[in-house]
C-alpha cells in the first residue's frame, strides 16, 4: 500500500527545501534550483494520487489509516506521536495542496526568473509545502498545530520576499509583520482550545478526541468555550471577521505566493480545521450559529468592498476572504462537505486568477492597477481565456466548478438555516460577478489606458501552460460534486466520499427539513439568473458607458468613499488596539520600566562595582615588592592561623 | 661533638629572614636577586640539616635539584635584569613599576 509511504509526501518538500536552502547559492543556475522545487512537491503529488486510488478501492469502513512514525513528547499523560491519518478528508487537501502547488512551483521557475533571490523563494515554497502537509495530515492537535504554526511562519517570509520594496504606505516587510501579529491573536485561540481540548478529554489525538466528545455526558458549555477558541484560530488563518485585516496587506508578496498560500491553501486551514472538529462544533449549536453569521457577514462585506479597489490583486484579496466567508456559512449550517467541496474548486479557480493576474503583472511590469489596463486582450489570447474561465466560475455560471459548490452552499443555507443566510448569500454572489467581471472587462476589454513605456506581452510556456492546466480543473472540477437532483441514483459522490468523516456529525444536526426538488431548481435559477445579471451589468457599466461609472461615483460619493477605504477598518484598529498600544509601551512600559527600573537596577550594579573598585585598585600601584611583601604578610597570618588553631 | 639540628634551623630561619627582608625593602634589583638566592641557600640548609638527622639521603638529593633550578634561574633572572637595565637605565625596582591596572 501506498499509503503506508504517505510520510514521504511531508518530508520530500523538507528535503526540496533544505537542499534549495543550504545549497542555493551555491547552484546559481535557476532551471536546477526549479526542478529540484518542483520535482519535491511533484514526487509528492504522485504518491498523494496513488495513495487516494487505492484508498478509493478499499471498503468504506478501513479508509481511514494511520501511519505512526514515533513519539514525540511523552509526558505524564500527555503522549503525542508524529503520526500521518490518512482518510477521505486529509486526502482531498493532500490533493489540493500538493496538485495545485505543484502547479504553482511550476509557474515560478518563470515568474521569479531573474529574481536575485530565485533559491529562497523556492526554498520557503518547500518549506510552506512541508508544513501544510504537517497540518492537514495530522493525527492530533499538536503535530496540526506544528503546521499551523509553520505556515503562518513561511506566509510572514514569503509576504515579505521582496523586503527592500515599497509597498502602499510602508514596506513589504510592514505587511509580513502585520500578517504576522494578526495571525498569533487567532493562534492564541486555537491553543487556548487545545488545552481545553486536553482538560476536557485528556487526550490531542483526533481519534480519541471525537470518540469521547461523540459520547454522552459532557455539558454543552465546555463545547461552546473549546468551540468558539477553535474558531478564533480559524477567523485568524482564514481572514475572517474580526481578524481578516491581514489577507489584503499579504499582496504584497510575489503573485505565485499570494495564489498558493493566501488564496489556495494556507486560508483554507480554518475551514479545514472546522470540518475535522465538526463534532465539537455540532455539539454547540450556538458557535455554529456563529460561524454561519460570521461567514456570510464577511462574504457580503468583502465584497462590497472588492467592488471599488482599483488594485488587481486587492480586488482579487477580497474575493478570497469573500469566499472564504462561504466556506464558513456551509459549516456553520452543518453542510460540512459543501464547505470542503467549495474549498476544493476556489482553490482551482482563485489559485488560477492569481496566477493569471501574475502574468498580467508580469507582462505590464509591475503594473497593478487595473485603471492602467484596458484591451489586453489582443496582447495576451491565453491569459485572457483562461482568466475568462476563472471568472466566469467563480461567478457560478453552470457548469463550471464555481456553480456547484456555490450553488451546494446556497442550498444549504436555505433548507438547514434560514432564509437570511440564503438571501445575503445570493446577493453576494451577484457582486461577485460584478466585480469579477469589472475586472475583466477593465483588464482586457474596451479602450487601452496602458502608459507608453509599457510593452505588454504574452508571458512564457512555463507560465501559460500551468494556467491552462488549473482552467481544465476549474471547468471540470465540480463534476465531482454534482448534485443528487442531477446525477440521480448515485447521489453527490463528493459528499458520499466524504460522509464516513461527517456522518457522526450530521446525525447530532436535528434541524434537517425535506424541501421539494422544485425549490432547490428554482433556487438554482435564481442564483444563475443574479450571477448574469452581475456580469451583463458589469459590461454595460464598463464596457458600454465608462463615463457612467463615474456617475455613480459622485453621485454616491459617501458610500464610495467608505467603500474605497475599506470602511477604515485599518484607521479603526490603528485608533483602537494599535496607537494606544504605541503609547503605553513609549510612555510606561520604555521610559519608566525599560528605562528605570531595568536600566536603573544594571547600571545602580555597575557603579557600585565601580566606586569600589576604585578604592581596591590603589592595591596595585605596580611595586613588585608592595606585592611580596603583601604575600609575605598574608603568609605570616596563615601560618600563625595554622599553629594557633590546631 | 655534634651539632644539634637547632642549630642548623636557627641558622637557616636566620638566613630565610634576612632573604625575605632584603627582597622586601632593598631597591637595587641585583641585591633583590640576591636575597632571593639567600633564600634558596636557607632553605637548602634546612634540607641537609635533616637529610643528616632523620639519615635519610633524599634531603640531600632535593639540594641537588634546588642548585640546578637555583642555576637556571640565576642565568634567566639576571638576563631580566640585563634587558631591563638597556630599557630604563636603572636598577632601582621603585622605578619599574607598571606592573599596575
Amino acid at each position: 500500500m501506498m499509503t503506508e509511504y504517505i510520510y514521504l509526501t511531508v518530508f520530500l518538500p523538507l528535503l526540496g527545501f533544505l537542499i534549495n536552502g543550504i545549497f542555493g547559492t551555491k547552484i546559481k543556475n535557476e532551471k536546477v534550483i526549479g526542478i529540484i522545487g518542483s520535482s519535491a512537491v511533484g514526487l509528492s503529488f504522485i504518491i498523494v494520487v496513488i495513495s487516494f486510488f487505492q484508498t478509493l478501492s478499499l471498503p468504506e469502513e478501513s479508509r481511514k489509516q494511520i501511519v505512526e512514525l514515533f513519539t514525540w513528547i511523552q509526558a505524564g499523560g500527555l503522549n503525542v506521536s508524529i503520526a500521518y491519518q490518512v482518510d477521505q478528508l486529509s486526502l482531498i487537501m493532500a490533493l489540493v495542496v500538493t496538485g495545485v502547488g505543484f502547479i504553482i512551483h511550476v509557474y515560478s521557475i518563470g515568474y521569479m526568473h531573474g529574481d536575485k533571490s530565485f533559491w529562497r523563494f523556492f526554498a520557503y515554497l518547500n518549506l510552506f509545502i512541508f508544513a501544510m502537509m504537517n497540518l492537514i495530515l495530522a493525527d492530533n492537535f499538536v503535530l496540526l498545530f506544528l503546521g499551523w504554526e509553520g505556515v503562518g511562519l513561511c506566509s510572514y517570509l514569503l509576504i515579505g520576499f521582496w523586503y527592500d520594496r515599497k509597498f502602499e504606505k510602508s514596506t513589504t516587510s510592514e505587511a509580513g509583520k502585520k500578517a504576522f501579529v494578526v495571525n498569533r491573536i487567532g493562534d492564541f485561540g486555537f491553543l487556548l482550545g487545545m488545552f481545553l481540548i486536553y482538560l476536557t478529554f485528556g487526550s490531542l489525538n483526533f481519534t480519541e478526541v471525537f470518540a469521547r466528545a461523540d459520547a454522552p455526558g459532557i455539558p454543552e458549555s465546555t463545547f461552546t468555550f473549546i468551540a468558539l477558541f477553535l474558531f478564533i484560530g480559524a477567523t485568524g488563518k482564514s481572514a475572517q471577521i474580526p481578524l481578516y485585516v491581514w489577507l489584503p496587506d499579504a499582496m504584497a508578496g510575489p503573485t505565485p505566493v499570494s495564489a498558493l498560500i493566501h488564496a489556495a491553501t494556507m486560508v483554507t486551514a480554518g475551514v479545514y480545521m472546522v470540518a475535522r472538529c465538526s463534532i465539537i462544533f455540532v455539539s454547540a449549536p450556538a458557535i455554529l450559529t456563529v460561524v454561519a453569521v460570521v461567514g456570510v457577514v464577511t462574504a457580503l462585506f468583502a465584497a462590497t468592498i472588492g467592488l471599488v479597489q482599483n488594485d488587481i490583486k486587492k480586488v482579487l484579496a477580497y474575493s478570497t476572504i469573500s469566499q472564504l466567508g462561504y466556506m464558513f456559512l456551509a459549516l456553520g449550517v452543518g453542510a460540512f462537505s459543501a464547505g470542503i467541496f467549495h474549498l476544493m474548486t476556489h482553490a482551482f479557480f482563485k489559485a488560477l486568477l492569481f496566477l493569471g493576474a501574475g502574468s498580467i503583472i508580469h507582462a505590464m511590469h509591475e503594473e497593478q492597477n487595473i485603471q492602467a489596463y484596458g484591451g489586453l486582450k489582443k496582447y495576451m489570447p491565453h491569459t485572457f481565456i483562461t482568466f475568462l474561465i476563472a471568472s466566469l466560475a467563480i461567478s457560478g455560471i453552470p457548469p463550471l466548478s464555481g456553480f456547484f459548490s456555490k450553488d451546494e452552499i446556497l442550498w444549504s443555507s436555505f433548507a438547514n438555516g434560514n432564509v437570511l443566510f440564503w438571501a445575503l448569500g445570493a446577493f453576494t454572489a451577484l457582486l461577485t460577478a460584478f466585480y469579477m467581471f469589472r475586472l475583466v472587462n477593465l483588464t482586457f476589454f474596451g479602450k487601452e489606458r496602458i502608459a507608453k513605456d509599457k510593452h505588454p506581452h504574452e508571458s512564457p510556456k512555463v507560465m501559460t501552460i500551468p494556467l491552462m492546466a488549473l482552467a481544465v480543473l476549474s471547468v471540470i472540477g465540480g463534476l465531482i460534486g454534482i448534485p443528487a437532483l442531477f446525477s440521480g441514483e448515485g447521489g453527490n459522490k463528493f459528499e458520499h466520499w466524504l460522509e464516513p468523516i461527517f456522518k457522526n456529525s450530521e446525525l447530532k444536526l436535528s434541524h434537517y427539513q425535506t424541501y421539494a426538488h422544485s425549490t432547490e431548481i428554482t433556487l438554482m435559477i435564481v442564483s444563475v439568473i443574479l450571477a448574469v445579471t452581475g456580469i451583463l451589468v458589469a459590461r454595460n457599466i464598463y464596457l458600454k458607458n465608462p463615463s457612467f461609472a463615474d456617475k455613480m461615483k459622485n453621485k454616491f460619493n459617501g458610500i464610495y468613499k467608505i467603500l474605497w477605504n475599506k470602511y477604515f477598518i485599518d484607521e479603526f484598529y490603528d485608533w483602537l488596539i494599535v496607537t494606544p498600544i504605541y503609547r503605553l509601551s513609549e510612555s510606561v512600559l520604555w521610559k519608566i520600566t525599560d528605562a528605570k527600573l531595568i536600566d536603573g537596577t544594571v547600571n545602580g550594579l555597575a557603579s557600585i562595582v565601580n566606586s569600589i573598585s576604585t578604592r581596591i585598585r590603589k592595591f596595585e600601584n605596580g611595586i613588585a615588592q608592595f606585592y611580596a611583601l603583601i604575600m609575605a604578610v598574608g603568609i605570616v597570618i596563615a601560618l600563625f592561623w595554622i599553629i594557633f588553631t590546631l | 661533638m655534634e651539632l644539634s639540628i637547632e642549630y642548623y634551623l636557627i641558622l637557616s630561619a636566620f638566613m630565610f629572614i634576612i632573604g625575605v627582608i632584603g627582597v622586601l625593602i632593598r631597591r637595587n634589583a641585583i641585591v633583590v636577586f640576591m636575597s632571593i638566592e639567600l633564600m634558596l641557600n636557607s632553605a637548602n640548609l634546612t634540607m641537609v640539616a635533616f637529610s643528616s638527622y632523620l639519615g635519610n639521603s633524599i634531603g640531600q638529593l632535593f639540594v641537588f635539584f634546588v642548585m640546578t633550578v637555583a642555576a637556571a634561574e640565576a642565568a634567566i633572572g639576571l638576563a631580566i635584569i640585563i634587558a631591563m637595565f638597556r630599557n630604563k637605565k636603572t636598577l632601582n625596582i621603585d622605578e619599574i613599576n607598571i606592573l599596575k591596572w
